[in-house]
């Protein structure tokens, strides 16, 4: 595009493993975007509903709906799509083994892996787009307009290929991703937007799938990354496993049941693994007890002791990556000021009193900040770089982001080696020119292979692709010079450019992605092209707000028959009863704002019985259990009557 | 204001094509971002070539730079000012992390004056028998038998006291070689700033060995520290 969108507004994504997010800026402070069932969180699922008779194409699903389908048919659903964004089929050989991923079986070497999903096959960001549609579409129900420009976070560590298959993702959505942030710079903007910091801080980011650590300065509002390290796959999901895992052998050391033949009863276990899980972060005890396919039960107990030990070498994975960027930034653990904890698995205690120890904080009579909800911060700091980015705001017109490169850019040279180009740890953007010649006479072309890591064979590095210089003069050997540019740009992605300085031609470079997809590939994928169209945009509100007006009226009808109606004065009877008449015609009309109003109108209507009902709800999950157990029940098992209208796709 | 300290050609402006003497960052006419200027790191900053710097008042600089070029504030502009912006912050953020590091300052500035420093990319050259200070030789001949047996010993899961000791004194010899050549440079840095033509050329020869023999030794240490880690 010529001129980029001068208006409208910039939304910030947080498009995580386990959970996906979408936030704006509020005037001066950042706020989460709920999606239609009230909830924060989008969990980062994706479902394809069944095929429709007409032989059209299934509709696709995203979030809390699509997680119901994971225990039904498993096969048509996907989570923590992510781990395998942006990575080749031998790269993902370990993920496969460890999540129900089913690979398309026609995928070659080489190729981007696509997943089968039902009866359709998808890449990775296809998945994700899909995902950040549904958020795209939470913002624009949220505003009443049209969004079309995102800032979304991605892992410090992630390499060039997961993050340009992270923004294809955004293309294929139909966002312009106007930069990728990471995670755990966004969480200190976030932190750092209420505060005039001044001073080192360390973010250690513990999230579903992945590990980040940063180290930031922070002076008069510019966050100066330091250095970051991490591991792209090291997260919950790891402890998740690890659980899984033994209860699936104690099940068939003791029951005699394989239950990996049968995936819905897998994933139900997964289920009561995250839950013990979340359990243990708060109690001593957690407990399975599981039906097993025949018949028999599978009980345990795990005592928070245990649980532990046994998640204590995945926790030690994330202390090498600490160790490393203190040193990269040329500091010790006690020239951190502050900590800062993100992701949800640094609810766990262990990771506590481990970050502790790696910085010395009790000792220091310091502790780690934890103010700001850790499944949210990112996406909050998203939205403060997205305010950034749209610019003229007061209250983030100071704050500027200085963000590295987090692995080495290297060629490969004679002998296997990397020539390193670019060091870890460099400001971004940042650029390095290097000059190259022919071999043989008369030779017209030069390849050149670029890779990122941190070890001294090419063989060892990621593979990020191999350029063809062509249209080399012919000359004698050894006299071409060639000047290639190499770039990382604010988003960490390299661009290539060369020119042949002794005939001053620019030399043409074509590029090829070890793993990735092709301009012409993202645009075949793009999905729902006419999704700018103002008159599409008015049609899918109206569908949107019928839907949720429809999905209400039927959650109320079936109500009446609940105890908590009889609880209810004859007042508030005829009151929703009376809401309940004006939706239903209302709903008749092309109305889309009356719909709406309505539909809240009713809501409001309901909200003593939705109290009644959750009462109900919480002295159910009560008995035999705690508070906290019953509370953190009660997130999945709310069932107020609330609108909830599943995400369609066309 | 940042500016090109050689005579720059007159250029056009992109977008209002009024002609500029100074190549600076913005059109002096409609104030829109200009290319990268030409000239090296130094005059980025609006600096003379010189070894001893003011490093707070170069990171100040830098801020105050990165706050007017930098790729976040030029987000949902044109292309032409969003391919200057990120050109211009690339060059700015070159340049600060080049002349913040004295090593790599001082070996920048002996290539603008066209010394002659070998290019080191990978570990191998350490390995080259050529390459070794010969005052030096002994000990590092000594010293890599003592890394080998220590690799060795890892593999096998035994531990070796006394050569760890021997190691780690090592390391601290080698620690303290560092430091030695670090304040010769230093020394080299004031002859160099404030020193005439003849006396700079003096310099520079000086300074292109003891380049020469910190790397060496940096790699060296590195080494060791790396053997030391491991277990």
């Amino acid at each position: 595009m010529a001129e980029s969108n001068q208006s409208g507004r910039v939304v910030g994504i947080d498009l995580g493993t386990t959970n996906s997010l979408v936030a704006y800026m509020q005037g001066d402070a950042p706020v989460v975007i709920p999606g239609v069932d009230g909830s924060n969180l989008v969990p980062s699922v994706v479902a394809l509903d069944p095929m429709p008779a007409d032989g059209g194409r299934p509709t696709v699903t995203v979030g809390n709906s699509a997680r119901k389908t994971l225990i039904e048919s498993p096969e048509r659903v996907i989570y923590s799509v992510k781990r395998l964004m942006g990575r080749g089929l031998e790269e993902i050989q370990d993920e496969l083994k460890l999540f129900p991923f089913r690979l398309a079986d026609d995928v070659e070497a080489g190729e981007v892996p696509r997943i089968q999903l039902g009866e359709l096959r998808f890449t990775p960001p296809e998945i994700s787009a899909y995902i950040l549609r549904q958020l795209k579409r939470n913002a624009e129900r949220f505003f009443g307009a049209p969004v079309t420009q995102a800032v979304i976070t991605v892992p410090a560590y992630f390499n060039d290929a997961q993050r340009q298959a992270t923004k294809d993702a955004g293309r294929m959505a139909g966002l312009e991703v106007l930069r990728l942030v990471n995670e755990p710079t966004a969480a200190a903007l976030a932190y750092g937007l209420d505060r005039a910091n001044v001073g080192t801080i360390a973010v250690y980011d513990f999230g579903g799938g992945t590990f980040d650590i940063s180290i930031l300065k922070l002076r008069d509002g510019i966050f100066e990354v330091q250095s970051t390290n991490g591991d792209t796959h090291l997260g919950g999901d790891d402890i998740d496993n690890l659980l899984l895992t033994i209860a699936l052998d104690e099940i068939y050391a003791e029951h005699g049941v394989d239950l990996r033949l049968h995936p819905g009863a897998v994933q139900a276990l997964r289920k009561a693994a995250i839950e013990a899980k979340i359990r243990l972060s708060s109690e001593q005890f957690a407990s399975f007890d599981i039906e097993l396919p025949n018949g028999d039960r599978y009980q345990r107990e795990i005592p928070r002791g245990v649980f532990e030990l046994l998640i204590e070498p995945v926790l030690a994975r994330t202390a090498a990556p600490c160790k490393q960027a203190l040193t990269d930034a040329g500091i010790t653990a006690d020239q951190v000021d502050e900590v800062v904890l993100v992701g949800g698995s640094t609810r766990i205690p262990a990771v506590r009193s481990l970050v502790d120890d790696l910085f010395r904080l009790a000792a220091r009579g310091k502790k780690p900040h934890t103010e700001l909800n850790p499944d949210e911060v990112v996406a909050l700091g998203a939205a403060v770089q997205a305010d950034i980015l749209a610019g003229a705001s007061k209250s983030t017109e100071e704050m500027l982001l200085l963000d590295v490169t987090p692995l080495s850019l290297g060629i490969e040279a004679l002998g296997g080696t990397v020539a390193r180009i670019i060091q870890r740890n460099s400001t971004i953007p940042a650029s390095a020119t290097e000059h190259f010649t022919t071999g043989v006479d008369g030779q017209t072309n030069v390849a050149i292979h670029v890779v990122q890591g941190e070890r001294e064979l090419a063989a060892d590095c990621r593979s990020l692709a191999r350029f063809d210089l062509k249209g080399i003069p012919p000359m004698t050997a050894g006299l071409p010079r060639i000047e290639v540019r190499f770039l990382i740009d604010a988003d960490g992605i390299l661009q290539v450019s060369a020119r042949e300085q002794r005939s001053g031609l620019a030399a043409e470079i074509e590029v090829k992605p070890t793993y990735g997809l092709t301009d012409e590939q993202v645009e075949t994928m793009i999905l729902d092209s006419f999704d700018h169209a103002e008159e599409d945009f008015a049609k899918r509100l109206l569908i949107e707000a019928r839907n949720e007006a429809e999905s209400i009226l039927s959650k109320v009808g079936g109500v009446r028959t609940n105890p908590a109606w009889g609880q209810l004065t004859g007042e508030e009877q005829s009151a929703i009863q009376a809401a309940v008449t004006h939706l239903a015609s209302v709903n008749q009309g092309d109305d889309m704002s009356a719909i709406r109003e309505a539909t809240l109108a009713l809501d409001k209507a309901t909200g003593r019985l939705a109290e009644l009902m959750m009462d109900a709800a919480v002295s159910t999950a009560l008995r035999g259990k705690t508070m906290t157990a019953a509370g953190e029940q009660l997130e999945e098992a709310v069932t107020a009557p609330h609108a909830m209208a599943p995400a369609e796709f066309k | 204001m940042l500016k090109v300290i050689d005579s720059a050609v007159p250029v056009a402006c992109w977008s209002c094509s009024v002609a500029h003497n100074d190549v600076t960052l913005f059109c002096p006419h409609c104030s829109k971002i200009q290319p990268p200027p030409g000239g090296d790191y130094f005059s980025v900053f609006g600096l003379e070539e010189r070894l001893d710097l003011d490093l707070a008042a170069l990171e100040h600089e830098f801020h105050r730079l990165s706050r007017k070029v930098h790729p976040d504030r030029f987000a949902r502009s044109g292309d032409n000012e969003r391919q200057w912006s990120l050109a211009d912050t690339a060059l700015l953020n070159d340049a600060y992390r080049t002349l913040k590091d004295p090593l790599h300052r001082t070996e920048y500035l002996l290539k603008l004056r066209g010394a002659e420093i070998g290019e080191e990319h990978s570990g191998k050259d350490r390995k080259d028998p050529s390459r070794v200070p010969a005052d030096l030789l002994e000990e590092v001949f000594e010293l890599n038998m003592q890394l080998e047996e220590m690799r060795t010993a890892h593999k096998m899961g035994e531990e070796d006291p006394d050569l760890q000791a021997s190691l780690e004194q090592a390391k601290r010899k080698f620690d303290g070689l560092e430091q030695e050549v670090d304040q010769d440079l230093r020394k080299q840095w004031q002859l160099w700033d404030n020193g005439d033509a003849a006396a700079r050329k003096a310099a520079e020869k000086t300074m292109v060995a003891l380049l020469d023999r910190r790397r060496y030794l940096s790699n060296l240490v590195r080494d060791v520290t790396e053997t030391l880690g491991a277990e």
